[in-house]
């Protein structure tokens, strides 16, 4: 789980070296919610395995449950039958929390353009990081993690609730 | 043309004013059968000592819109069916003792979209028979509880028919396209 | 053990509803199942599919058969190439043409492959819901040397589009044999390590033994195939019953279970694994050098036959050309292509050194993939069964005699498995749902298509 500082500093100085110090701990924390639907779950599972190790940046915990998570990998075809449960989970995940959509069909739909598949999964939840490929290759996903990384590194932290 | 094989051979003598049509194109020995006698084809061609088709392999339809249903140049026409003909329910049979297959085929009115089930016959007959209904809008009589399988409840049509175009989406949340 | 489970129930008066899934964390694959609990005991399941449906059925209706391809390569995705040689085979039967040899024992070789990575994916990931982690671990890594061999071979891991009608999209890298034999050997001392890490191992057998028990005649009625249905003791497999490609040249066992329990079906997969590495084995012995497509009549495709004769002398000089093709293109050029297609130019891509390097070639190539030109089987309808991973993958292709296929049917194995869920889940406890679930090996791709 992330950290959350409920500390309060008064000095700007110190709010922005805490900033440093609490994204650095969150990005090499990364406990990710992985949501497996098809066939991009062969490569999630390639990556999390030894040869690729995605413990390697601090991803390597899934959690099982949206409320002790940060990361939402959405892995595979999101269907308008599965869209309402992806939509649940992301609101049960606590703040902060970012969204991966991995692989083309939660990118963009994919050649999947029918009656039965979303198309792309920002028409229902915030995306923040998007790695195509289909399914993508473990070096593109780790590529996509490190970028996370970065982005949770430089993005304002929101250390107070309600800040 | 080549002689029948002893299926269809049985299947005409048992059946004679029932089986519309027989072919075996490539191989595959195929008769086609009035609705109102599947049920008890199927249990002929299961329970009959020298068929002994255990296995329903494979339950599905097939959409000929505005056509006459075609499956193959070597067709043998026996009898003719009903007018209004749009979709033919397909069944594929398997016969672990005698290692041999056959398909069974139903023509199905467009007016009138009932076939009667086989699930009393086999359990898997549910599930294949489910599909159809979800996929094609055709109707099981005796079916235990024959609602959508695939698709989700309000979704409107089925659309491997062939006038459901493929991007009409209905979905459940986000923007309706 | 189902005495004390009995009274639990008693214990309590009232039912209870759970719904588990679709987002379950030990499920892989995303199902409900709705259950009605008595205590820990289930009474009723019913289970709710359909959260992968791509309508794989209806874009084939909207695509010339050669694009088909990569939707079947997404129906089963553990093991996509057996999908993309059922998938051409049925319309090769609906063509009424037969492949070269040498297509023959490629396409054998890599659907064990894929046969391998599918039970391994299995076993690993079924393995890691009961808490053995390591052997998930373990399972992956061995996955992974087969899944080199296959990026070898097609270029890709997973999707990898490599069926065509009449042949395959490329023929075999030189040096594959070693490298297959040096990663089945490294599968060997994986699969030495998951039998003494589960075979014998306490924990293991108690969530398994006697768990998720289906009957033979309950399996029979389901329609039930494969390992699941070989668990029980009927020795149903399509490769022996009713072989295809050269499978009855080849000397392997179809190992049989007989209780039909998720044990058995844990041991079936495990001995499945090595029949599949001795038949590879044997098939990269036997291989045949040669072409690999095949024409509309059947016969071996020769490049040279397919610039009509009477051409001017200019055609044939460009002819003898050698092209230097990029890399990608590996094992498509012209004495790979003749050993692995059908000679018919109405049906296989011309080489690639033909394509842009005269213009028969080129016509040949625009003449297969534009709309409207393409493959045209005769109106008519076959059907072929060929054995997947989860059990008898058959394909039922009609055809109105365009280039668009009428109707495309996948007889998926693991749906009338999961139709029968309910029947071993009832009357068990909670905790056997997830052994049993995983033993079905449902894959969402081809269950919902």
């Amino acid at each position: 789980m992330a950290v959350k500082a409920t500390v309060t500093f008064g000095n700007q100085f110190f709010t922005s070296r805490l900033e440093k110090v609490v994204g650095w701990a969150r990005k090499y924390s990364i406990f990710q919610y992985p949501f497996v639907t098809a066939c991009c779950g062969m490569e999630y599972m390639a990556v999390a395995a030894g040869h690729y190790d995605m413990d390697r940046f601090g991803a390597g915990l899934p959690r099982f449950s949206p409320r002790q998570s940060d990361v939402l990998f959405v892995v595979g075809t999101i269907s308008h039958k599965i869209a309402p449960v992806l939509k649940t989970t992301y609101d049960q995940m606590c703040e902060p929390k970012w969204v991966v959509a991995f692989g083309v069909c939660t990118c963009t739909g994919g050649f999947y353009d029918d009656y039965a598949t979303v198309m792309g999964i920002d028409t229902i939840i915030p995306v923040h990081l998007y790695i195509p490929g289909c399914p993508p290759r473990p070096e593109t996903v780790l590529d996509g993690l490190i970028k996370l990384q970065e982005r949770i590194q430089n993005e304002r932290q929101e250390l107070f609730h309600g800040s | 043309m080549a002689p029948d094989s002893l299926t269809l051979r049985k299947l005409k003598e048992r059946f004679p004013g029932s089986v519309l049509a027989v072919h075996s194109y490539r191989g595959d020995d195929t008769a086609v059968v009035k609705g109102e006698d599947l049920v008890s084809v199927a249990r002929f061609l299961k329970e009959d000592p020298e068929l002994q088709y255990n296995f329903l392999m494979d339950l599905t339809a097939v959409d000929y819109l505005g056509q006459e249903p075609f499956d193959s140049p070597q067709r043998v026409v026996l009898g003719s069916a009903q007018e209004g003909i749009r979709f033919e329910v397909v069944y594929h049979f398997y016969s672990l003792p005698l290692n041999q297959r056959v398909r069974i085929k139903v023509p199905v009115p467009e007016s009138d979209p009932t076939v009667d089930s086989v699930t009393g016959l086999w359990a898997g007959a549910n599930w294949f028979e489910r599909e159809v209904w979800d996929m094609f809008g055709i109707r099981f009589k005796g079916h235990p509880d024959l609602r959508r399988i695939l698709l989700y409840d309000g979704f409107e049509g089925h659309p491997l028919q062939k006038d459901y175009p493929l991007r009409k989406r209905q979905p459940r949340i986000g923007p309706q396209v | 053990m189902m005495d004390t489970q009995a009274e639990v129930g008693r214990t309590h008066d009232e039912t209870m509803t759970l719904r588990m899934g679709p987002a379950h964390p030990a499920m892989h694959g995303i199902i409900q199942i709705d259950l009605r609990l008595e205590g820990e005991v289930v009474v009723r399941a019913d289970v709710e599919i359909g959260y992968l449906h791509r309508a794989f059925e209806k874009h084939c209706e909207n695509v010339s058969y050669n694009k088909c391809f990569p939707w079947t390569d997404r129906l089963n995705y553990v093991s996509p190439l057996i999908n993309n040689f059922g998938y051409a085979m049925a319309v090769e039967k609906l063509l009424g043409i037969e492949v070269t040899e040498r297509c023959k024992y490629i396409r054998t070789i890599m659907s064990e492959i894929s046969r391998i990575t599918d039970h391994m994916t299995n076993i690993g990931t079924s393995a890691m819901e009961l808490g053995a982690m390591s052997v998930f671990l373990y399972l992956m890594k061995a996955r992974e040397y087969l899944w080199e061999l296959i990026e070898a071979v097609t270029g890709a891991r997973v999707t990898i589009c490599y069926g065509r009608v009449g042949g395959v999209k490329a023929d075999f890298p030189d040096g594959l044999k070693e490298q297959t034999r040096g990663a089945l050997r490294e599968c060997r001392s994986v699969l030495r390590e998951i039998h003494s890490l589960l075979t014998k191992n306490r924990i293991f057998m108690d969530r398994m033994v006697n768990v998720g028990v289906i009957s033979q005649e309950d399996a029979i009625s389901y329609g039930i195939t494969g390992p699941f249905l070989r668990s029980t003791g009927v020795p149903y497999d399509v490769r022996k019953a009713q072989p295809y490609m050269v499978y009855d040249r080849l000397d392997w066992d179809v190992p049989l279970g007989s209780n039909g329990e998720n044990y058995d079906r844990y041991l079936v997969r495990m001995e499945e694994m090595e029949q599949s590495m001795r038949i590879i084995e044997q098939a990269l012995e036997q291989m045949p050098p040669g072409p690999y497509q095949v024409d509309i009549e059947g016969k071996p495709l020769e490049p040279p036959e397919m610039v009509d004769l009477g051409k001017l002398g200019k055609t044939r000089e460009l002819l003898g050309v050698k092209l230097d093709l990029s890399p990608n293109l590996r094992g498509m050029d012209r004495p790979h292509h003749q050993l692995v297609n059908v000679p018919d130019k109405k049906v296989v891509l011309p080489p690639k050194e033909l394509t842009y390097g005269n213009i028969e070639g080129l016509m040949q190539h625009f003449k297969l993939v534009m709309d409207e030109h393409g493959i045209r089987p005769p109106r008519g309808e076959a059907y072929q069964a060929v054995e997947g991973g989860n059990g008898e993958l058959g394909f039922y292709v009609v055809s109105d005699g365009t280039d668009i296929p009428y109707r495309v049917r996948c007889r998926p194995p693991c749906f009338p498995i999961m139709a029968a869920l309910p029947r071993m889940l009832e009357g068990g406890m909670v905790a056997d749902i997830v052994p049993t679930f995983g033993s079905v090996n449902m894959i969402g791709g081809e269950l919902d298509r």
